[in-house]
């Protein structure tokens, strides 16, 4: 059950910049820490993220273990059409998850 | 009788309860006020607050039919934007079936017991802090209210008196640091006044959210002091004061602390 809290506005000008953020639940297991019996954790990280605007790729992003629990992502963009932007995260263990909004531009 | 001499006397029939300097209404901060810019702007917005995953989680475990009974919180309930609006604001609160306060997450263990005749959840799972975060939420903004009456009264005063009773290694109570000394520097980090107005909140150093109880096993812990186990009555009734304390206050919950 991974939760995905997208930002970005509905509507835009033509030409105007907008901020998207992005929120998803995930542990970010570095692979690092010891568990009671002092057996590494194994990693279980994010390592991808796409945005897509109208299928388009505009950010993509590598993840690390160092980056925190619940991966917070924050970027611009120039808003051209009305469409939709989609994300997709995946990871490790076969970790996979998408979220799309939609916008209109006027 | 000399002036001094009857101050030492009042103190003397005081006793435990006399509190070295109780913090006055009007001067009590959240935590929220000591926090960076960056921090503030993540509890503010409701898609950078992570606690709100686990809002979103709790609202579908709401919904969701549960133990032998097939019911779900909702079934009694209905909607929890309407019929959970200030209920955290006013626990821990006087159970008439337990005889003594119990805390939020109690509170919904008991509905899962009697109500959904399922299993108690664990505390400090993801569950019970998803549910306890659905239910705070609705009282975001809201005062606390917590009820200052016979029932309650001895366990207001048993909270109050661990509050400020010598513990651990360190031999400190919580009063030195949040009655005494808030706004001071412990190491790197201000002293808070210890207001536990956003719980279960987001802790940065945890990655994730936790409950009150956590937090203070986490001073016991500073203290080198003994923490109790989870839900254990002690906890509750220093909840019970810390809220109490805290009342009039605003809920914030799920707050973001560093």
């Amino acid at each position: 059950m991974a939760r995905a809290l997208i930002n970005a506005p509905a509507k835009a000008k033509r030409g105007d910049i907008i901020e998207i953020k992005t929120l998803i639940s995930h542990n970010m297991e570095t692979g690092f820490r010891p568990d009671n019996t002092g057996k590494a954790v194994p990693r279980d990280i994010i390592t991808d993220f796409i945005c897509k605007y109208n299928g388009q790729e505009i950010f993509r992003a590598e993840l690390f273990p160092a980056i925190a629990a619940n991966p917070f992502l924050t970027f611009y963009t120039v808003a051209t059409e009305s469409g939709t932007l989609s994300f997709e995260w995946t990871g490790d263990n076969g970790f996979t998850a998408t979220e799309s909004v939609d916008i209109t531009v006027e | 009788m000399k002036p001094a001499a009857a101050v030492v006397f009042a103190t003397a029939v005081l006793g435990a309860t006399a509190i070295a300097a109780e913090i006055p209404l009007a001067d009590r901060k959240s935590g929220y006020e000591y926090m960076g810019r960056e921090t503030r702007a993540m509890q503010d917005d409701d898609t950078a607050n992570p606690g709100m995953l686990w809002v979103l989680d709790g609202e579908a475990l709401w919904n969701r039919k549960e133990g032998a009974a097939a019911k779900s919180c909702a079934d009694c309930h209905g909607d929890a934007r309407a019929s959970m609006k200030g209920v955290a604001a006013r626990y821990p609160a006087f159970s008439t079936e337990r005889g003594r306060p119990v805390n939020l997450e109690q509170r919904i263990n008991i509905c899962r017991a009697e109500q959904q005749q399922s299993t108690p959840l664990p505390f400090e799972s993801k569950e019970l802090l998803a549910l306890a975060a659905y239910v705070g939420r609705q009282s975001r903004g809201m005062p606390i209210e917590i009820a200052d009456d016979e029932r309650t009264k001895p366990f207001l005063q048993a909270g109050r008196e661990l509050f400020t009773q010598r513990q651990g290694q360190l031999n400190l109570s919580c009063a030195q640091c949040h009655d005494d000394n808030w706004g001071q520097k412990l190491a790197g980090a201000v002293i808070p006044q210890g207001h536990p107005t956003g719980y279960p909140l987001y802790r940065l150093e945890w990655q994730a959210l936790g409950s009150l109880q956590r937090r203070l096993r986490n001073c016991l812990f500073g203290m080198r002091a003994v923490s109790y186990p989870s839900g254990a009555p002690e906890y509750v009734d220093l909840e019970l004061y810390l809220m109490w304390r805290a009342r009039g206050m605003p809920i914030e919950t799920p707050a973001v602390r560093p």
